[in-house]
């Protein structure tokens, strides 16, 4: 069977064995939407008492705030395995079984326990996106929507990038290390905003390090068609969700090495 | 009991070494572990992330030996001599140190998806299956990622339901079996892909009697109507005894025989002739008997 | 029986939780990578907001304390009840509870002091080490503007302690609730999923309670959520002083008479419960 359709099977069996308790997920799926409801409480109330930041609206933030949580939600969605790799699978020696199946290991870790609920963000920040194009008057061209699906791909293999890294890291220390939390919340967080709002350093950290901002901020002012309040030329952020795929090929050479690792040092 | 159907040419094409090569090919195998030591305490714990100390186990001291297609060996040794070691080698989940193995012409590590299509492995305490998912189920997932024709799958599927009495369990998930009807789906899952190879890591423990028989009944066929390799590791003398014409006693890290249980036996008993003072020497030493003296004569006993 | 026989059971479970919880180093460890980076986060984004001016105008906090209140929250954060103390979901799935009818103590109390030990325990660390990076290193790496502040004169600080001290209580008589919650075997997980938001929002671990919009604020005061975090901070930087300060301190208080009366009763209905049905 084909891997793209083994991966769907894989899906399927993950949720069909969340459907067995059908509470339970419920209830994960509602506390998925208050912990992003939230954060939307934070933006809203900010700009409600400051009116707006850096003269960036509601409206614009909107959009950033939208796109980011998209691609956060099917990345995480997809990543789970190799963010619970090190308590599921290296402890129990379940990886074992994962080594002893003619498929890709990744492949086998994004059908890992597909959480639908990781999904309710999805639909929020399309809602969000939604408000922002009504409310901001944001058109929307062939042009800009194949852009903004670009950046959302762009992004989906950044936060995956991340994810990998993180499970990569599990070889070493065997526990999750919680730092990689940081990297894809806290950069959820922080991308949320137009990075113009931040510090040089911070900025740099985002456009160079690790490149929230080539997936995040610069489409999104193509999108908006505003120009970069820091000089940056308009083609920017039509080529720049580049660099989440390449991060995401970046992290899977590190995934390489970590396989090989415990290979060599055994469970 | 139904016979099984005699295998074809798979349609994964033909096996990678020619057919007069051997099966599995282990050459002065070597293994050393890292563990990390550390003092007790909280002081040894800062201590240890100032200085990492290191204690090095040689699992495996060169292990060398070769398997035939259609060969049902039996692989013993006393506890941490080394044979979890060697089959993970095999199966191409660790990599040795040093020495080389090929199986089927392969090196299992490096080209670990060709190779693991055509291996069976079952591991005694871990399930392959999914915990939540009844075991038909299972089945058919493992038909998907192993690739295997539907009609070919079916005929396979239903013969080993069967011969292994597991038509009652099929749509009861994995989570509520017994540990004998696990076994025997353990045993049925690895089977599914008609692999050419067999491993099987203490496949009877734990089990009753009847399930024990039926096992190594299943164990039997499928090794002798099918030509399937089978290496079988277990603590279960009378296992050995019944199935394995071929044994290979591993103990601290080396092959300490590499023959029959005649042999074996034979071995023993002529040691005993050499006068090991105070001990009663029976003609007829049971086999669990045999191999005892057999680890004494080595110092092989459980490190 | 002397006030201090009649105590005495009391003090020293308090101190056996407290001392048991700080020897597990790595959790006062875990995640305080993680919260100096979320803090940080919030930090920018709030300096963001203020445009890098001290004050904005229509601001209720300057941009200093605003950045203070945030390093703070994260140091406070074990204070928030979010779950149950997990030796009462121990001794619940062991059978155990039924052993604290049988002694001489009251149980209530009992389980109120131990749970307040592991709340303690958590904290100190916590807002130790936080201290150590906000109010010490980043000064010292040049970062005084994001920095924790000193607080607002010795009267602010004496505030400000006390204030905290009926946070713990408070804290405590909530987290009973949830014990209490977990006794009764409701389903624990439902609760959690829907206390965290609201308990995030409303004791001011979110968004400083004075930041949100100014016609809720009243009624944000006066929840008990806010005796958490939001009033001890406000006290803090001496923005409730004198009477108001007394006014705060009173209103912690109330709530936690409340919550404990309100605990108690609920226990001694369950533990009756749990009786009739053979514990």
């Amino acid at each position: 069977m084909h891997s793209l359709a083994l991966f769907t099977r894989l899906m399927a069996a993950s949720l069909r064995g969340q459907a067995r308790y059908p509470g339970s997920a419920l209830m994960l799926a509602l506390g998925q939407f208050l912990a992003t409801g939230i954060e939307l409480v934070a933006v809203w109330a900010l700009f409600d008492r400051f009116g707006s930041v850096q003269g960036w609206r509601l409206t614009d933030v909107a959009l950033f705030y939208g796109m980011v949580n998209m691609m956060f939600a099917m990345a995480d969605a997809l990543g789970r395995g190799f963010d619970v790799l090190g308590t599921d699978f290296l402890r129990t020696g379940n990886f074992d079984r994962l080594l002893l199946r003619p498929r890709p290991l990744a492949l086998q870790l994004m059908g890992h326990d597909v959480r639908l609920s990781r999904l309710g963000r999805l639909l929020q920040g399309l809602v969000v996106v939604g408000w922002a194009t009504a409310q901001g008057g944001i058109t929307w061209g062939p042009a800009s929507v194949a852009l903004a699906l670009f950046a959302i791909a762009g992004g989906v293999a950044l936060f995956l990038g991340i994810l990998v890294l993180q499970g990569t890291l599990s070889f070493w220390t065997v526990e999750s290390l919680e730092i990689a939390n940081v990297l894809t919340y806290g950069g959820v967080q922080a991308a949320q905003y137009p990075l113009a709002v931040y510090a040089q350093w911070f900025r740099r950290a985002l456009t160079f390090g690790v490149p929230l901002a080539c997936v995040a901020y610069y489409p999104g002012l193509s999108i908006l068609g505003r120009a970069d309040p820091l000089g940056a030329p308009g083609w920017v952020g039509w080529v720049s969700p580049l660099a989440g795929f390449a991060f995401l090929m970046a992290a899977f050479g590190a995934w390489r090495l970590g396989v090989r690792h415990y290979a060599s040092t055994g469970s | 009991m139904h016979p099984m159907h005699p295998v074809q040419s798979t349609q994964r094409g033909p096996p990678a070494a020619p057919r007069n090569m051997p099966h599995i090919l282990a050459d002065r195998l070597v293994k050393t572990y890292r563990i990390s030591e550390r003092d007790p305490g909280v002081w040894g714990a800062v201590r240890g992330v100032l200085q990492r100390r290191h204690r090095t186990v040689e699992a495996l001291s060169g292990v060398s030996f070769s398997l035939e297609r259609g060969e049902l060996l039996g692989f013993i040794g006393p506890n941490g001599a080394g044979k979890s070691t060697t089959i993970k080698i095999l199966a191409g989940i660790l990599r040795p140190d040093g020495g080389r193995v090929e199986v089927d012409g392969r090196d299992p590590f490096a080209d670990r998806e060709r190779h693991v299509a055509r291996i069976g492995v079952v591991f005694g305490q871990r399930t392959q299956l999914w915990w939540d998912l009844p075991v038909g189920d299972g089945f058919d997932l493992l038909r998907d990622i192993y690739r295997v024709d539907p009609v070919r799958y079916r005929r396979t599927r239903d013969e080993l339901v069967a011969l292994l009495r597991l038509e009652a369990v099929l749509d009861q998930p994995v989570r509520q079996l017994s540990l004998g009807q696990r076994m025997r789906a353990e045993i049925a899952a690895a089977l599914l892909h008609e692999p050419e190879l067999l491993f099987l890591d203490e496949p009877t423990i734990g089990l009753d009697a009847p399930s024990k028989l039926a096992v190594r009944d299943f164990v039997q066929r499928a090794n002798r109507e099918r030509g399937t390799t089978v290496l079988l590791t277990t603590h279960d003398m009378h296992d050995v005894q019944a199935l394995a014409e071929r044994v290979i006693v591993i103990g601290h890290g080396r092959v300490l025989a590499d023959c029959s249980v005649e042999a074996l036996r034979a071995r023993v008993t002529a040691g005993q002739a050499d006068g090991s003072p105070g001990q009663t020497a029976p003609d007829d030493p049971s086999i669990e008997e045999v191999i005892t003296r057999f680890y004494a004569l080595h110092g092989a006993g459980e490190s | 029986m002397t006030a201090h026989e009649r105590l005495r059971p009391y003090g020293a479970a308090f101190a056996s939780r407290f001392l048991q919880m700080l020897q597990y180093r790595s959790a006062a460890l875990a995640g305080f990578g993680t919260q100096c980076w979320w803090g940080g986060i919030k930090v920018m984004v709030l300096a963001a907001f203020y445009g890098g001016a001290a004050t904005a105008a229509g601001a209720p906090m300057s941009l200093g304390q605003a950045v203070t209140y945030t390093w703070l929250a994260q140091g406070l954060l074990a204070l928030l009840p979010w779950v149950g103390d997990p030796e009462v979901a121990r001794a619940v799935r062991t059978g155990s509870i039924v052993y604290d009818r049988l002694r001489p103590v009251d149980a209530y109390a009992l389980w109120y002091v131990r749970t307040t030990g592991w709340i303690a325990a958590r904290v100190l660390p916590r807002v130790a080490l936080m201290a150590a990076f906000a109010a010490v290193a980043l000064p010292l790496l040049g970062l005084q503007a994001w920095a924790w502040q000193p607080p607002a004169g010795l009267l602010a600080a004496v505030g400000f302690l006390l204030s905290a001290l009926l946070a713990l209580m408070l804290s405590g008589a909530m987290v009973m609730l949830l014990n209490v919650a977990n006794i009764a075997a409701l389903n624990e997980r439902g609760i959690n999923t829907l206390a965290m938001p609201v308990v995030v929002v409303f004791s001011g671990n979110l968004l400083p309670l004075a930041l949100l919009p100014d016609r809720w604020q009243t009624l944000l005061l006066l929840q008990p959520l806010a005796g958490l975090l939001d009033i001890p901070v406000r006290l803090y930087f001496g923005q409730l002083a004198g009477a108001a300060a007394l006014g705060g301190l009173a209103l912690q208080a109330g709530w936690v008479a409340v919550l404990v009366l309100l605990g108690r009763a609920a226990m001694r209905r369950t533990l009756r419960h749990l009786e009739v049905q053979g514990g």
